[in-house]
């Protein structure tokens, strides 16, 4: 058995085609003011364009690093959007779009790639964990994190993000046993954007991602991972699901990532330029505004404003990031721990004692 | 001659291994189309498939646990380990299997598994990715544990490791991937022993032990002392284990002055055992204790910050002062 590489399996939910017509789902059907639908819209563009500036920053020297969420907008509003404030979300390092979900400030996101510290907000603020680089790990930490609420009794769920990469892991095989036989609130949200740097999906697995959930126990879905409507209905029926008891869920959102790996990535070595191509027309954003032009529901003067909003935050986020100052240097051993460490202590003091050597 | 940076050294000291024996496989993330993220293992699948250059899954205690399996088939794999952060999901495999089970089988199975990890900061990157984990495994019997500081040394050491029937971690600068140096590749005169030390400057007042990246670091030191009269003879240890002990030992009975420098965590680092060796051996030939210049007991700071926390000119110079205020 092979992979159905186009994704237009019949098994993948869809509410909006790439041509902005709305299609109906007997299970998935989402009603969506026209207030609700604008500002999903919104939010895709604004993602998209912290995402361009952060790109724009790392090319200027600014950035260490960045990983871009270019192409993957609708499946990061979709269920960033799906989340109440009680549930949790732990994220990768790309979930910039779900970021903005949680209200996490843009400017914190830079922190980490510039370079002025290891994260930098605090996830209990917004219910937004710290990006997590070592792939996988997050599962674990996310299944716990539910099984809290379950001990507790709370009505929230937990959401963890991965790649299709991650999916080869250890961990992430262990997060679904584990989330399986406790029956733990979770909805694993797989962004299947084809690559793990230059591997193709191929080299991850020979059966569609979602399927793998049926043998840990639970339900396996594939989206369109382009579309927001059906990431935002199917990750909400999903959390749904694990707030009342019914466990995990995996949701395979069938996208594509149209950027780099990261900015270091040079995909012109591994990934022909045809298949880029066919993934611009199934652009996230493009048919949310196909969609609010055919159905009179977005006249230019909104999008006009959109965009001039884009424009503001990138230019605000630019200039915010400019403004981080860098650490300094005892910051290195602040935090280690919560509590005095005599060895911290002393090799601080012995670290301020050789600065100061300099100054004099 | 040919001049050859680092990383291209690594790849033709790879090239030739699987030119001599095809049993040599190399696996790993990304080693394939893209050549790993450092470009190390760069056109190898185009010349030998990818039956010999195997793209893995994303999973790094597949890629060793599959190695050993491979090795015990008979195949010589050499693992590709991203980034030192991400040798931590393959320790399991590497500490309770690659390194035991030789022993286990009463010597009848050899588990000839290179693993090779691009190691230590300076390049800015982000958490993970700068890491010098040597210690943790230089604590497990069974493994050989090796560092190669140049374009030369690399391209033999490479192939040593690669014909050694032992499993070897093979740590790799990262930071020195780019540096560039002639390199006899027509002959295998000039190759030292694979656990050899050696002396990369003579001096007469302190040893400075180094490693990997940081040789290059002590070299410079070693020239900026000169200008204040204090003669360093730089040792590039090579092989942490096992050390070449006489080469150091010899050298600090000479000097009686010793500074260790490595960038990972002095607490319980690698340093804290020579200090140990150092002291038991040549106790009554110190003039001062053992000094240890290396990072500090936190976590690798942010990019912003690693000038600090990693070891400099500067500080080896003041470990050096210090050695002559005892
Ligand atoms: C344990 C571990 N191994 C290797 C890496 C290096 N690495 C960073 S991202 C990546 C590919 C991840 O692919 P995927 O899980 O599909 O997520 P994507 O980045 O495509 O969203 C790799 C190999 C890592 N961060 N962690």
């Amino acid at each position: 058995m092979t992979i159905d590489a186009s994704g237009a399996s019949p098994e993948l939910v869809q509410l909006l085609t790439p041509e902005g017509e709305r299609v109906e789902h007997p299970d998935y059907d989402i009603d969506l003011t026209p207030e609700e639908i604008r500002s999903l819209y919104r939010d895709l563009v604004l993602v998209r364009r912290i995402d361009l500036e952060a790109v724009a920053l790392q090319r200027q020297g600014e950035l260490g690093i960045w990983a871009s969420l270019l192409g993957q907008e609708a499946a990061q509003i979709g269920s960033g959007r799906a989340l109440t404030d009680a549930d949790m979300a732990f994220p990768t390092y790309r979930e910039h779009g779900v970021a903005w979900c949680r209200d996490v400030d843009p400017v914190k996101l830079l922190g980490l790639f510039r370079g002025v510290n290891h994260g930098g907000w605090d996830p209990k603020e917004h219910n937004f964990h710290l990006y997590t680089i070592v792939i996988g790990s997050q599962t674990l930490h996310a299944v716990g994190y539910a099984m809290g609420i379950q001990r507790d009794d709370a009505s929230a769920a937990t959401i963890v993000y991965f790649g299709d990469g991650a999916t080869s892991q250890g961990d992430v095989n262990e997060s679904f046993i584990w989330a399986s036989v406790f029956n733990a609130p979770i909805v694993f949200f797989c962004q299947n954007n084809q690559w793990a740097i230059s591997e193709p999906l191929e080299k991850q697995t020979r059966i569609p991602l979602y399927r793998r959930a049926s043998g840990f126990g639970f339900p396996g879905i594939r989206v369109d991972g382009n579309d927001v409507f059906a990431c935002l209905a199917v990750t909400r029926k999903a959390l749904e699901a694990a707030r009342t008891g019914q466990g995990p869920t995996l949701i395979e959102a069938y996208t594509y990532r149209m950027g780099a790996h990261t900015t270091t990535d040079d995909p012109t070595r591994y990934r022909v330029a045809s298949e880029l191509e066919a993934w611009k027309l199934k652009d996230p954003i493009e048919r949310v505004k196909a969609y609010l032009f055919k159905n009179e529901q977005g006249d230019q003067a909104f999008f006009d404003a959109v965009e001039a909003e884009a424009d503001q935050l990138g230019a605000d986020l630019r200039r915010r990031c400019l403004a981080m100052p860098d650490p300094e240097p005892l910051d290195i051993f602040d935090h280690v721990y919560r509590e005095p460490h005599a060895l911290i202590d002393q090799e601080r003091a012995q670290f301020a004692a050789y600065l100061e050597g300099f100054e004099k | 001659m040919t001049v050859l940076s680092l990383s291209k050294a690594l790849n033709e000291g790879m090239r030739k291994a699987m030119e001599d024996d095809p049993k040599v496989l190399i696996m790993g993330e990304d080693v394939g189309k893209l050549g790993g993220v450092f470009r190390v293992t760069d056109g190898l699948q185009k010349d030998f498939g990818e039956d010999r250059v195997i793209d893995t899954p994303l999973a790094e205690s597949g890629i060793i646990g599959t190695a050993i399996g491979l090795a015990l088939r008979g195949y010589r794999p050499v693992c590709e380990i991203q980034f030192d952060g991400f040798v931590f999901p393959a320790a399991d495999q590497i500490i309770t299997q690659l390194a035991k089970m030789p022993m286990r089988s009463l010597g009848a199975i050899k588990l000839p598994v290179v693993v090779r990890i691009p190691c230590g900061g300076g390049i800015g990157a982000v958490e993970h990715h700068s890491e010098s984990p040597e210690a943790y495994f230089t604590h497990t019997a069974g493994l050989r544990v090796v560092a190669c500081s140049n374009p030369a040394d690399a391209y033999s050491m490479i192939q040593q490791a690669i014909r050694s029937d032992d499993p070897v971690l093979f740590f790799e600068p990262k930071r020195r991937y780019w540096e560039k140096a002639d390199i006899d590749t027509s002959s295998t005169d000039w190759w030292a022993p694979l656990h050899s030390a050696r002396t990369v400057r003579p001096g007469a007042d302190v040893t400075v032990l180094a490693y990997g990246p940081m040789v290059k670091t002590c070299l410079e030191a070693a020239t900026a002392a000169e200008d204040d009269g204090r003669s360093l003879e730089v040792i590039d240890l090579r092989s942490l284990n096992p050390l070449d002990e006489p080469v150091v030992m010899e050298s600090v009975r000479r000097t009686g002055r010793v500074v260790v420098v490595h960038e990972a965590p002095v607490n319980s680092g690698f340093g804290a055992e020579l200090a140990a060796r150092i002291t038991e051996r040549c106790f009554y030939h110190l003039e001062s204790p053992v000094l240890r210049v290396g990072g500090f007991s936190t976590p690798y700071p942010p990019s912003k910050l690693e000038e600090h926390y990693l070891p400099d000119l500067d500080r080896v110079l003041d470990a050096v002062d210090r050695t002559f205020g005892y």
